[in-house]
């Protein structure tokens, strides 16, 4: 695993609320690498299944847990917590049909996705999760990637679960509240964590926190969430910091600033969350 | 015991019913909907005390089969064709889990182009994934190799899925007279599922399907899933003794039909090997010395079983409802690498490719076959492979090409 990652700050802190008595059902990405015969870091369980199905294995395991505890043949004391960790790659495309599926089905799980938007493990490609003008491995034009940061929030709320829920490893607290609220919920409950990428972002791993605190400061990483059908927003930053000030600290930006200012497209993404927290207060 | 009419799919969910299966997760194909429309008014109708889910997909489905095996359940599921193929990286995926459980695929053939008629590539892309493979030619085999499936598949030996294969609409929609053995029989035969350490509990945490680094543990792990698999050949005829003796029905991993006298041997898989049979009889009548052989196990490949059966053969006629582009029929090449430098078993293989998308074998061709594979064995070399297909056949694509032109100029486009 990569100095600083963002992503696993993130679990680690979701590891220590969860606890042991879960099985994690991970799909193809970074984390696949935490679990190496014959190694894993994890004092629970885990299952390791493919790119695009990993809700599709919580739902087996959940089943093949409730059968057994219907049949009686494991003592209720056996049951685990279904957790899903996958991520962008696999939660904004290969496997949205799957999770989709999981959630109108009232499947009970939590579905993790660990957020560096963009293709992480196999050297930042752009994904459907990365954030407009971003530079990557298959977008080093001077613009960048020309797409949008898909709203897959959005779409995990418009299926109407338990619980959806944005958090950042950053800031702990929000992010600690949030998990044990979906912990003590039953039904599809979906987090997703940005989780800042040194190696794909460009950044020194000395300031992956800092990063992670810039992204909610500047207003581009809004911590919200979803329950009972609506959206609140947990940690408004009243004073917005011009998004620049994250951006600029990111080699995957830098062509916004070198070797001369893209003042349009910096305005552009500025005008972007602007109007996203116009909407919101 | 009853005796009734079943279709090939009903005969699949009894199978299901009477090894007491207790997760199905499903998906709809045509012609494998029968099966999971059955299984679902059983437990509608509290006959099944088993839960049952539709998944968004076949790759999904999969993935919640091998999940929930590898969480202490007995589970079964059932597709075809594009269905199996969607699914595919989930076959080799669960096939490593060393999760057992069975699947029925309902063969049907590939697109493109797109059809509904049975051939057995589907099934065959599936042959390198580690699922070990039953393949039946009656109604009654679907039932009675579902049974014998979880035996194979739950074996110690073994620990690997199963599936058992049946011919889209030949099999799937026709009804023949089945017996449906007693439950508490079919209890005693089957046995309580036993997921030995491939489970998930609270007390006994494990991390399963991990990654490996490198090619050495890798290499450990498949070969040892291959040895799990040729551990199922003995088991398997284990199983089908003591199927045999208490059901009185034999399913040997090779079927041999008047092939003790014969010189020349037919090789056919799934129900179209009973219209081989009928060719076979014809034939005897004629004072030919002719037999079939008919592999129910492919995986496992039984190859021991069809070196002992075609010893002191001269010819052996390959007929394969499947074909691989640019080589030929699959079964061929199974069969004459487990027969190449065999001293006491070198007859002539011939190969032929037919019954694509369903399409009729008919008793004459059966007979032609017979006639080039005779004069093989007389010329001792063996011609090229014969793709059937006849002039009638030929006309009658002609024709729709015809009227596809005629449409086409009708709109002023060009040829």
């Amino acid at each position: 695993m990569c100095a600083g990652c963002g992503g696993l700050e993130a679990i680690h802190q979701i590891y220590d609320i969860l606890g042991e008595k879960t099985v994690f059902i991970n799909a193809a990405g970074c984390m696949t690498m935490l679990s190496v015969y014959p190694f894993t870091p994890f004092r629970g369980s885990w299952l390791y299944t493919a790119m695009a199905s990993a809700p599709a294995g919580a739902q087996g395991v959940r089943d093949g847990l409730d059968v057994l505890l219907h049949k009686q043949r494991i003592e209720s004391e056996e049951d685990l917590q279904v957790v899903v960790l996958t991520g962008d790659g696999s939660a904004y495309g290969m496997g949205l049909s799957a999770t989709s599926s999981a959630i109108e089905r009232g499947l009970d799980f939590l579905y993790i996705c660990y957020d560096n938007e963009g293709y992480g493990n196999t050297g930042q490609q752009y994904s459907a999760a990365t954030p407009h003008g971003a530079r990557t491995a298959t977008s080093k034009g001077p613009g960048g990637f020309p797409g949008y940061k898909k709203d897959l929030f959005a779409i995990w709320a418009a299926h109407r679960p338990a619980y959806v829920a944005t958090v950042v490893g950053a800031e702990p607290l929000d992010l600690a509240r949030k998990i044990e609220k979906a912990k003590s919920l039953k039904g599809p409950r979906l987090i997703m964590a940005l989780s800042p990428c040194p190696t794909g972002w460009h950044y020194d791993p000395g300031e992956s926190v800092e990063i992670g605190k810039l992204a909610v400061r500047t207003g581009c990483w809004p911590l919200k969430e979803y329950v009972d059908g609506k959206v609140v927003h947990t940690k408004v930053p009243h004073q917005r910091l011009p998004v620049e000030e994250y951006l600029k600290r990111q080699g995957r930006f830098s062509h916004m600033f070198q070797p001369e200012r893209n003042e349009v497209l910096l305005q552009e993404i500025q005008a972007k969350v602007d109007g996203y927290w116009e909407g919101v207060i | 015991m009853k005796r009734a009419l079943l279709t090939g799919n009903k005969a699949a969910a009894w199978g299901a019913r009477l090894a007491n299966v207790d997760y199905v997760p499903a998906f709809p194909i045509t012609p494998q909907t029968e099966i999971i429309e059955t299984i679902a008014n059983w437990i509608d109708q509290d006959e099944m005390d088993c839960r049952m889910v539709t998944l968004e997909s076949e790759h999904s489905m999969l993935t919640a089969a091998g999940a929930a095996a590898a969480t202490g359940v007995r589970v079964f599921s059932a597709t075809s064709s594009q269905g199996l193929l969607y699914a595919m990286e989930m076959l080799y995926t669960v096939a490593g889990w060393r999760a057992p459980f069975v699947l029925v695929n309902v063969s049907r053939g590939l697109a493109a182009p797109i059809t509904l008629g049975p051939d057995h590539n589907d099934v065959l892309a599936a042959r390198d994934s580690g699922f070990l493979q039953i393949h039946c030619s009656t109604c009654q085999e679907v039932l009675d190799s579902t049974l014998i499936a979880y035996r194979l598949a739950e074996d110690e030996r073994v620990r690997l899925p199963v599936i058992v294969n049946m011919d889209g609409f030949y099999l799937s929609f026709t009804r023949e007279p089945v017996q449906i053995p007693d439950t508490k029989i079919v209890n005693q035969f089957v046995g309580e599922f036993d997921p030995e350490n491939i489970r998930f509990s609270a007390s006994a945490p494990v991390s399963q399907a991990v990654a490996v680094l490198g090619g050495t543990p890798y290499s450990y792990f498949r070969y040892e899933t291959h040895l799990a698999a040729l551990n199922g050949l003995a088991v398997y005829d284990k199983i089908t003794e003591e199927f045999a003796n208490t059901f009185g029905r034999r399913h040997d991993a090779v079927e041999a039909y008047r092939t003790e006298d014969a010189e020349l041997v037919f090789v056919m898989m799934g129900s179209f090997a009973t219209k081989a049979i009928d060719a076979v009889d014809g034939l005897r009548e004629a004072g030919w010395a002719v037999g079939v052989l008919r592999p129910r196990l492919l995986r496992p490949f039984p190859a021991d079983h069809f070196r002992r059966a075609l010893a002191g053969k001269r010819g052996v006629a390959v007929i394969d409802q499947n074909l691989s582009m640019g080589k030929g029929g699959v079964l061929h090449t199974e069969l004459a690498s487990a027969l190449y430098a065999s001293t006491e078993c070198s007859p002539v293989l011939v190969s032929f490719i037919g019954g694509l998308g369903g399409r009729d074998i008919s008793l004459e061709e059966f007979y032609e076959m017979a006639s080039v594979a005779r004069k093989a064995i007389e010329e001792g070399c063996a011609p090229p492979p014969r793709l059937l297909y006849t002039r009638e056949e030929l006309r009658e694509v002609r024709k729709l090409q015809a009227i596809a032109n005629v449409e086409r100029e009708e709109l002023g486009q060009k040829k």
